[in-house]
């Protein structure tokens, strides 16, 4: 029972960054532009935050902070995209680049050369309500309210009309451009949010090694998860169970698996089920136009 | 021509970004850039060390530009490093065989292993429909697991380290690596003070590979039936399956030569450089730095090449500002990230390049 709950509580913390970002992706996708430069706006977020949260003393600030990180970067983004119709795939390369060069090089100018964040005290951290961190409650939260907008309001409809079929969109007298941008921009902001919740909840300080790749499995979440909310975020708790379960069999010395072959589980587990059950993907059909 | 002089005004726009960056946080630009130069060309140890720096970045970003040919976005590129290095690791310990046999077959395992690799991504894409960006993230994650539990293996791991045994002497390819230590090699090369230098670091014919790689492929691109076959499904899969052209086998084909690219990367890092492999704790960039070289040498071979040396120039030559001014060398990343951003956007850059071509014809 307690191990059962090890588990579920471990599975939660480290599905919160992937959620946050990964529904991020959704809001971008759906409006109909690839955002492969999550990662590079989760770094950006998780040095922004710690930063803030270390300089106010105030967590929540901090956590507002790691979204603006995320959304400077996304506004970037948008600009090539929408404004200028640039590649997306290149550009979000480049935010990549842009989002680690940046946090790195802040961080070097702030903290005397180094290149991580001196560790924040627990009380200047995320709260822990009930044995979880307040981003936890906020990320389910979140999943929520996406599916809400996506299938019962009006904006979640145009989002999703601008990005299956734009022209369309605009003949109906729709401002695409504008949707478009809400799409990118509340991306951005969530996953400087899932970066925040990395580097102020789950550890307590910010270092390049931090995000490593996270960005891209949100980005494979949304794709597991067929661009749907509910399903992305089930997708997210897959990749955090598996983590989750490297570390409780990685605590037993009863059981002798090596941690390293654990680890590829998640992703060996990813490739057969997208190879076996998943049937075709439907993405967006204007994504990336 | 005009795409040679996109890339050109991306570049220099780009090192302009890192001008005002680094003049915001108050360092002065000319004088970081000049200690970048002076870093870079000023000794011939430090042409040595670019090229040993640009020989991996020319052949990932070959890898990308090539899969880029064919409409596929390899970012598999550090997963198929991984199987490459690993390979050359491995092979390079367990077999004992002279150089002249040892070299080739360490390099063609490692090649082979890291082009089955690449083409799993490929036969997925193309039997499954997976899509390759998916795939390939999750085989870069498999591949430094994999790389690591191998590391770890008793026999192959090095007692109280966290790497693995060295390679056997036979496979390096480091040039003259026995005769600099030599009597006869230390007293030659002292008298010789500029090849002294410049012998120094490991060179190795890592960067010979990568130049031929370069010629190889440009020639299957540009000279053969199943170059134009890749090319023809890169502009359109669906007016290539019309022709005829198996679509299917062709991904996973170009996908398996990518693989085999970026293996020959890590091959020749372990058999020139390192010797040894060690435990990841994430992805080193590789593929990363190779999508960026790709995309700055506009996806062709040749452009891979100079952009590989380009940005190898970049990188090395960026550490020497973290000395000589405390400025953050990071700042290499934002250029790097600024280039990249710039290439996205053509149409920013579309009137000033209009007008240069303008010139430039009157000429």
């Amino acid at each position: 029972m307690k191990e059962l709950l090890f588990l579920i509580s471990t599975t939660l913390m480290y599905s919160t960054p992937l959620i946050f970002t990964a529904l991020g992706g959704v809001l971008s996708e759906k409006s109909g532009i690839i955002n492969i430069g999550l990662e590079g706006m989760m770094t950006l977020g998780a040095f922004s935050a710690s930063l803030v949260a270390l300089k106010t003393g105030n967590p929540w600030l901090g956590l507002l902070a790691g979204g603006l990180g995320g959304l400077f970067l996304s506004i970037i983004h948008a600009i090539a995209s929408i404004k200028y119709k640039g590649n997306q795939v290149v550009s979000g390369m480049a935010m990549n680049f842009l989002g680690s060069g940046l946090a790195i090089f802040l961080s070097r100018l702030f903290f005397d050369g180094t290149s991580m964040t001196p560790p924040l005290d627990l009380d200047k951290k995320i709260p822990v309500y009930l044995g979880q961190y307040a981003t936890v409650y906020l990320a389910i939260l979140l999943t929520g309210f996406i599916w809400f907008i996506f299938s019962k309001t009006v904006l979640g409809l145009r989002l999703i009309s601008v990005g299956e079929h734009p022209k369309s969109a605009d003949a109906a007298g729709l401002n695409v451009s504008l949707y478009k941008t809400i799409g990118v921009l509340s991306s951005g902001f969530l996953a400087g949010i899932g970066g925040a919740s990395l580097s102020i909840a789950i550890v307590s300080n910010f270092r390049p090694t931090l995000i490593s790749g996270q960005g891209f499995i949100a980005i494979a979440a949304l794709i597991f998860g067929k661009w749907r909310p509910v399903q992305t975020a089930f997708a997210c708790l897959f990749f955090g169970f598996s983590q989750a379960l490297v570390i409780f069999i990685g605590g037993k010395e009863e059981i002798h698996i090596s941690s390293q072959l654990l680890s590829i589980l998640p992703y060996a587990l990813t490739l057969i089920l997208l190879v076996g059950f998943m049937g075709k993907t439907t993405s967006p059909s204007a994504l990336g136009e | 021509m005009k795409k040679f002089l996109f890339s050109i005004l991306c570049v220099l726009t780009g090192l302009l970004v890192g001008a005002i960056i680094l003049k915001l946080s108050g360092i002065s630009p000319l004088e970081a850039y000049k200690i970048m130069w002076m870093g870079a060309f000023s000794k011939p140890s430090y042409w040595a060390y670019i090229i040993i720096r640009s020989t991996p970045l020319i052949l990932t970003g070959l890898s990308v530009a090539f899969a880029f040919q064919t409409g596929l976005f390899n970012i598999g590129t550090e997963g198929q490093f991984i199987i490459g290095s690993l390979s050359a690791a491995y092979f390079g310990y367990i077999l004992h065989f002279n150089p002249w046999i040892q070299i080739p077959l360490v390099l063609g395992l490692s090649i082979f292993f890291s082009s089955l690799y690449g083409g799993l991504a490929g036969f997925m894409k193309a039997r499954f429909g997976v899509h390759e960006v998916i795939s390939t993230i999750m085989l870069n994650w498999i591949a430094l697991y994999f790389s690591n539990y191998i590391v770890m293996i008793e026999g192959f791991h090095k007692p109280n380290t966290e790497t693995s045994e060295y390679i056997n002497p036979s496979t390096s390819i480091t040039f003259l690596e026995n005769w600099k230590g030599s009597d006869s090699g230390i007293s030659w090369l002292s008298q010789h003070p500029t090849l002294n230098e410049f012998m120094k670091p490991s060179v190795n014919a890592g960067i010979l590979l990568a130049l031929i790689s370069v010629l190889l492929i440009w020639i299957l691109l540009k000279k053969t039936t199943f170059g134009f076959k890749l090319k023809a499904v890169g502009l359109s899969p669906e007016a290539a399956r019309y022709a005829g052209i198996n679509v299917n086998k062709k991904m996973s084909q170009s996908m398996m030569i990518a693989g085999g690219l970026s293996g020959l990367a890590g091959a020749t890092q372990v058999m020139g450089v390192s010797k040894n492999i060690a435990i990841l704790a994430t992805h080193e960039g590789y593929g990363f730095d190779g999508i960026a070289v790709s995309l700055i040498g506009s996806n062709v071979p040749m452009g891979s090449m100079i952009a590989g040396f380009f940005l190898g120039t970049l990188k090395y030559a960026g550490q020497k500002i973290q000395s000589a001014l405390e400025a953050p060398s990071e700042v290499i990343g934002i250029m790097i990230g600024a280039i990249i951003f710039f290439i996205a956007v053509p149409l920013l850059f579309e009137r000033p390049i209009n007008q240069l071509m303008k010139i430039l014809e009157k000429k």
